[in-house]
């Protein structure tokens, strides 16, 4: 901005530029841009780095490694399948939990309680949002695995539905996307109660002004309006729970198969490279963890760009 | 009449019922945060004691001992995170405030928000590319890197807002005493935002304080003292991790008295932070 007003006047240039130099304005901008430019580098570093340091794997399985679903690192075969399965499993389940939940408290903060409780409750979310993901896996070892391997998948096993068969251990993909379910809630909530709260107000009163019930007005006038904001909000959550480690890896039953019950143990991408990774002893099995994070990164990547996309459509749509 | 009557009948229990359902929503969110806080003490309560805060890991079998060394190195490593990481985004964040076009503006934001969102363990293999393996060895800065650059993103943001909000009057009235623009940002701008930005940084810390992944392959833990910044170090959120999938008794009580002082730590930074923020917002309006 400044220099093409500066190019403009010629002969004056010079002497401006020095002295706008002088009196810091230019090395403000030059410091700061530099510091920007860094944040700029480090992001496309990452998918540079994840990339090149996995040449072995890229060279010798090629696109196999996305879809076989052998990981032995005595035989040195390495097929990423059974992780990221266990990944999408998760979320996916996580998300189908955490979705009603979530947007039901985002509805209950912005379109029943009062402010002061809304506002109030919206800070224990944001608390919950800050346990760390390490203690969350404590508490689910302790508490939530004994309980699942007693009373929740036998129970579930009983049923005799498709792919809740098997002995009960306790760990599993299902307990994994219980704990994800609770970590990923306050995302959900807080993006959707922001969403909720953009809706103007006179759609409401619109609404109700033509006898619709609170309940009417919420889900046909409000949601409706918020829509997109709320699926950016879950994409959202999903991002993150696609790169949850600590939690998951605790519960999940860290075995590198594709399970076909959800009550049985399997792994995840992020959690076989917190437990492999110090342990790798070749180099294609540092590798293969190595691909395996590009692969998530990726993932994530992908998930984020959309998600932050769609709440930037929406909340800037309800401003104007 | 009757069905209409019916109807009503149905459209108002349809609105309990929903507007019930959400409550219980509510309800049973909370109620996890408190069941997470009462099951700590419960279990950690009994176990933090002096000793757990002033001394070393015991081997296994042995009774007693602490955790000296993870406070120690936690603290070591929120020290590097916030020496690498802030600066870059604080630095970062008033280009995108006070310098960039639109355009630039936009670019930078949307891919802070995409470094926002990379997984922290990906970030512990990207610095275990840049840093551990050249120097071939797992140490406290490379953890404290990693911390680092997960803090860039929040750094950045709350900076950027915080600028943004202060009043242009006062931007306007340094200009017109004849200050530059670098003069009015060192001098008024950042200093009417810093309580903001220091709030954030609380914020910031606090999230970094409890992050495992980043820290497994960079910082690895230690059962001794760290030396210097070269070597391996312990950090309480990877002594919780190890301690918790471990199959001894003692470790698990060790484990609960480092998960309350760790959540204790996160959350009262948290609750301060916001207690700063509301505050200054009263004083302010």
């Amino acid at each position: 901005m400044t220099t093409t007003a500066l190019a403009g006047r010629a002969g004056a240039a010079r002497t401006t530029f020095l002295s706008r130099l002088r009196r810091g304005d230019e090395v403000a901008y030059l410091l700061t841009f530099a510091f920007a430019l860094v944040v700029l580098l480090i992001t496309a570093a990452f998918f540079w780095q994840l990339y090149a340091q996995s040449p072995i794997v890229w060279d010798r399985f090629g696109t196999r490694f996305l879809y076989d679903t052998a990981w032995d690192p005595v035989a040195e075969q390495f097929g990423a399948a059974p992780f990221i399965f266990g990944t999408l499993v998760t979320s996916f389940l996580a998300l189908l939990l955490a979705v009603p939940l979530g947007v039901g408290v985002a509805i209950f903060l912005t379109e029943l309680a009062p402010r002061r409780v809304s506002e109030a409750t919206a800070l224990l979310v944001d608390l919950l949002a800050a346990v760390p993901s390490v203690i969350y896996g404590l508490i689910a070892i302790a508490v939530l695995v004994p309980f699942m391997r007693t009373t929740v998948q036998p129970a579930l096993a009983a049923t005799g539905l498709p792919f809740l068969g098997g002995p009960a251990y306790g760990v599993g993909y299902l307990t994994a996307s219980l704990v994800l379910t609770f970590m990923i809630v306050p995302f959900i909530v807080s993006v959707s109660r922001e969403v909720l709260m953009a809706v103007p107000r006179e759609q409401r009163e619109a609404a109700l002004a033509l006898g619709s019930t609170t309940w009417e007005t919420t889900w046909r006038i409000v949601l409706p309006f918020a829509r997109l904001g709320i699926v950016g909000a879950v994409f959202l959550a999903l991002g993150r729970a696609l790169g949850e480690t600590m939690a998951v890896t605790m519960v999940i039953g860290n075995r590198p198969e594709i399970g076909h019950s959800l009550l049985g143990p399997g792994y995840s991408m992020a959690a076989v490279i917190a437990n492999e990774f110090t342990e790798a002893t070749s180099d294609v099995h540092l590798q293969a963890l190595i691909a395996v994070g590009f692969v998530l990164f990726v993932m994530t990547m992908i998930i984020n760009a959309v998600a932050r996309a769609l709440i930037l459509v929406t909340t800037r749509s309800a401003r104007s | 009449m009757a069905s209409a009557e019916a109807r009503r009948m149905r459209r108002r229990v349809a609105n309990a019922a929903m507007l019930g359902l959400t409550a219980a929503a509510t309800v049973l969110t909370v109620s996890v945060l408190f069941f997470i806080l009462g099951y700590l003490v419960y279990q950690g309560g009994s176990s933090v004691s002096l000793s757990f805060f002033t001394e070393l890991p015991k081997p296994v079998g042995e009774a007693g001992g602490g955790m000296a060394n993870a406070i120690v190195g936690s603290g070591k490593l929120l020290l590097i995170a916030t020496l690498t990481g802030v600066p870059i985004g604080f630095l970062a964040g008033v280009y995108v405030a006070e310098f960039a076009s639109p355009v630039p503006a936009f670019v930078l934001r949307y891919a802070t928000d995409l470094l926002n969102g990379v997984p922290s363990i990906v970030v512990g293999i990207f610095v275990y590319a840049l840093i551990v393996l050249p120097m071939k060895q797992f140490s406290t800065v490379a953890g404290g890197v990693a911390l680092g650059i997960i803090m860039i993103p929040i750094a950045l943001r709350s900076t950027e807002e915080y600028l943004r909000s202060v009043p242009k009057s006062l931007r306007e009235a340094s200009l017109a005493l004849g200050a530059s623009r670098a003069t009015t940002i060192v001098r008024v701008i950042v200093p009417a935002a810093s309580g903001g930005i220091v709030t954030a940084l609380m914020l910031n810390l606090a999230r970094v304080a409890g992050e495992t992944a980043p820290l497994l392959f960079t910082a690895l833990n230690n059962r001794f003292w760290s030396r210097g910044w070269l070597d391996p170090t312990a950090s309480l959120p990877v002594m919780i991790f190890t301690y918790a999938i471990a199959p001894y008794p003692d470790w698990h009580r060790q484990a609960w008295a480092a998960g309350l002082v760790l959540l204790g730590l996160v959350l009262v930074t948290n609750i301060g932070a916001r207690w700063l923020l509301a505050r200054r917002r009263r004083a302010g309006a």
